[in-house]
């Protein structure tokens, strides 16, 4: 009997230890494993008639943001106005990740379409190469095509003020 | 020269507390009455020093002294003085000494409401308050100090950040700061009572008013918290299992468990190393959610300035409070002496399933909200733990908590007869079936879980009226018999019966405003009108209207119903140019039975705007139904019996 008094202790170690380790850890900035390398091989199918899908060679050329979207992600509504006054300034991708066409489509009818150009994803193949754990992310690609910067969680004003807009700067430059 | 008298008054508390928590338990120790008698005199002048630093920081923010560095980070000359005021709180450093302050405020409560307390339990109980004060002070002026100068200072501040520029966030921290820290005073008696080895019914009925007190006021934050965020976020929901709210859900779900298991102390005797446990767990609870918040181990929409040192000290609060505490349970709650026995099926057996279902669903909470750290720490990758997870596994234990909750109070102590309670519970079960038929049948037949949810609200709601009329013998006896016996009814009976209708009532309003919402989001143009749920809105357009630190977009709906006008809503989007950040205020419509809740989103730039609409049915009843809660444990609170002498004669009779 004795011995089950000591286990709320026990546990308390374990938990302790765990949070030990973790405040060596930052959980805010999640390291691309493909930061400053080439953007994975892919292609993808279009979601909307008249609007291009996308593909790897489609990041050649210019500077573009790619966000990873849904419609099931209630954090990709609250960063969507922000993403259409961005949308405004540089070129947008969007990569539609593990989402039924149908509730994408109503998506953006609803909240309007800030996209050049949006790849499907439904299986999340094409996430996995991009390293995608949750949505939204934003990735900016240089015009080389290669992964310059990963922002994981909606963008908000600020995020753009301070890190994206100066970095689509100097990538444009 | 203020915010230096404010350093100088914490640095005093420090000192205070320290000889607060070392020469009282020597006194006690040695049975040196002069040693004990310190700890009273020392929580007050704790308090006063404390409550000075608090001043000495007000001061410097309704005058806007912005060569106080926390001033210049939260505060502007622009902002309204409420939100100047509040602005003290709306950061990590003014926060802590929030914290501190309440902290303090118990100690004195406990100083000055226990007088019947023997001399030896008040100076160890108080001289445990003091070691916590040694530690949160420390922290404070070694790493968040709210009184760091900054020169030159600058000519106005950054502003507080605009989400927390609301009325019902101004006051959500200290509500939820009396809930967490007024838990404290729980700790201290059960490490109290674990240096004596002792735990009798007396020791329960002081334990239970601290415990109802700090429960009912984190129901309030809470619930006030909730509110805000149904309100300001503008999604139209109001609970996200985000870290930060699961940080403050835990000690609620002990805490409750606590107030029900000390009953049992109380009444019978018993389940007395489980009560002890539960008291340690509800703070420790409170300081993990403080390490949680602050530390930034976990990814949190609240996220406030975190600073790694900060969370190493918070860790090692942790080590000393939990893992002190944990071991001394450990060393002394075996020596406990076993109390009163009782079968399975009695008052006890249902408090005891209480306990475990909710102790459960901590540790489901629990487990939800480290579980990206635990696989982030085994480097098995970053994941988020959603809604899906707690609704899977939190809401089911939920399930049989409610069932019991109606029939619990109907058993008898010791052993009860279980067919008699279901028998008298018959008409709880017919409102039961017809809820749940009328919902099934006003669905079509798909909407099981609702049927389910307001189901099980009837059930506990009228369980709790005939277990309540049974008590005044109402309908059965003369009304003359039932009122006497309304006057005679003890307030902690009533509280109960209060407290179980409050959630009866939150259940329902949760479980129709989830399942029932109704949601559209489209771009309107002046003059459109747009129907939902019987209601049409005629959107008459966007106008400027500018706030004292705001510009606004103010939209505006004319609501009929019927061709009768209903309200007028007035939905804004507001952006606050210090900050550069963009609010929306949504505008609610409400008639206690549903809100029809607005927001209006960004403009095409030709001359539409993108508008959310929600009807959302019951959802008010769930504020109202934790206030109600809170008021049940109010309504406890002011029983006669936690107040007065009683316990002290109780005592001198079982010696």
């Amino acid at each position: 009997m004795r011995w089950l008094f000591l286990a709320p202790l026990l546990l308390f170690a374990i938990v302790a230890g765990y949070f030990a380790v973790g405040l060596t850890r930052d959980p805010g900035t999640l390291p691309s494993a493909l930061l400053d390398k080439p953007a994975p091989d892919f292609d993808l199918p279009p979601l909307l008639p008249g609007k291009p899908g996308l593909a790897t060679a489609d990041l050649k050329g210019a500077p573009v943001l790619v966000n990873v979207w849904a419609s099931w992600c209630v954090p990709c509504r609250a960063e969507h106005p922000v993403l259409t006054r961005l949308g405004r300034e540089v070129p947008i991708f969007g990569l539609n990740y593990k989402d039924k066409p149908e509730d994408a489509r109503r998506f953006l009818v609803e909240l309007g379409d800030p996209y050049r150009r949006i790849g499907v994803d439904p299986s999340g193949r094409v996430g996995i190469d991009w390293g995608v754990y949750g949505v939204p992310e934003t990735y900016i690609v240089d015009a080389e095509g290669r992964v310059r910067h990963r922002h994981v969680g909606p963008l908000t004003d600020r995020v753009v003020a301070e890190t994206i807009r100066p970095l689509m700067k100097s990538l444009a430059r | 020269m203020i915010a230096e008298l404010g350093q100088l008054a914490l640095a005093l508390a420090l000192i205070v507390a320290i000889a607060q928590s070392i020469v009282p338990l020597v006194g006690a120790a040695r049975g040196d009455a002069a040693l004990t008698a310190f700890a009273r005199p020392a929580a007050y002048v704790q308090l006063a020093a404390v409550a000075a630093a608090f001043l000495a920081l007000a001061y410097a923010y309704v005058t806007s002294d912005f060569s106080v560095a926390t001033v210049a980070r939260n505060s502007h000359t622009s902002m309204p003085l409420l939100y100047r005021l509040t602005g003290v709180w709306g950061n990590h450093e003014g926060s802590m000494l929030l914290w501190i302050l309440i902290l303090a405020l118990m100690s004195a409560a406990v100083a000055s409401f226990g007088a019947n307390l023997p001399d030896g339990l008040r100076a160890r109980v108080l001289a445990v308050q003091g070691m916590i004060g040694v530690a949160f002070l420390t922290f404070i002026l070694f790493t968040s100090n709210p009184f760091t100068r900054q020169f030159p200072a600058p000519l106005d501040g950054r502003e507080l950040n605009p989400l927390l520029q609301d009325p019902g966030l101004a006051f959500h921290p200290p509500w939820l700061y009396l809930g967490y820290v007024g838990f404290s005073v729980a700790f201290s008696f059960a490490v109290a009572a674990l240096i004596e080895g002792k735990v009798d019914p007396a020791w329960a009925r002081w334990v239970r008013p601290w415990t109802l007190f700090a429960w009912l006021s984190l129901t309030i934050g809470i619930a006030l918290g909730s509110w805000w965020a149904y309100y300001e976020l503008g999604w139209g929901g109001w609970w996200f299992w985000d870290p930060v709210e699961n940080a403050s859900f835990m000690p609620w779900l002990i805490g409750a468990a606590l107030l029900h298991s000390a009953v049992v102390v109380e009444k019978r005797d018993a389940l007395k190393s489980w009560t002890i446990l539960l008291a340690l767990i509800a703070f420790s609870f409170s300081l993990i959610g403080t390490f949680l918040v602050r530390s930034g181990v976990l990814t949190s929409v609240h996220a406030f300035a975190v600073d790694p040192a900060r969370g190493v000290f918070i860790l090692m609060i942790l080590f000393a409070a939990i893992g002190g505490s944990l071991t001394l349970y450990a060393w002394r709650a075996p020596m406990l002496k076993a109390g009163g026995l009782f079968q399975p099926l009695s008052r006890e057996g249902a408090l005891v399933l209480n306990n475990l279902l909710l102790a459960t669903g901590a540790a489901t909470v629990l487990l939800g909200t480290l579980y990206p750290l635990f696989l982030d720490v085994l480097g098995a990758g970053k994941v988020s733990v959603g809604p899906p997870y707690f609704n899977s596994t939190f809401v089911p234990l939920m399930i049989p908590l409610v069932v019991a909750m109606a029939i619990g109070p109907l058993l008898s102590w010791k052993r009860a007869d279980i067919a008699g309670a279901i028998s008298r519970l018959a008409a709880a079960g017919i409102a039961t079936v017809a809820v749940i038929g009328i919902v099934l049948y006003a669905s079509g037949g798909t909407g099981f879980i609702a049927a389910l949810g307001l189901g099980l609200a009837a059930w506990l709601f009228v369980g709790t009226m005939i277990e309540f009329a049974e008590r005044l013998r109402l309908f059965r006896a003369p009304l003359a018999e039932s009122y006497d016996r309304w006057r005679h009814l003890p307030r902690s009976a009533l509280g109960m019966s209060v407290a179980h209708a409050g959630m009866a009532i939150a259940i329902a309003g949760m479980t129709a405003s989830t399942l029932f919402q109704a949601e559209q989001i489209l771009a309107m143009r002046a003059g459109e009108v747009v129907s939902m749920r019987g209601y049409d809105l005629r959107f008459e357009g966007v106008i400027q209207a500018n706030g004292p630190n705001y510009q606004a977009e103010r939209a505006r709906f004319i609501v009929t119903s019927g061709g009768k006008p209903v309200t007028v809503l007035a939905p804004e989007r507001r952006f606050y140019p210090v900050q550069r950040q963009q609010t929306t205020e949504a505008a609610i419509h409400t008639t206690g039975l549903a809100d029809l809740y607005v927001v209006v989103g960004d403009s095409d730039g030709k001359g539409a705007w993108t508008v959310r609409l929600y009807h959302n049915p019951l959802v008010p009843w769930i504020w109202a139904g934790c206030l109600i809660m809170a008021l049940g444990g109010g309504l406890s609170l002011t029983d006669r019996r936690l107040r007065v002498g009683a316990p002290k004669q109780r005592l001198a009779a079982a010696e």
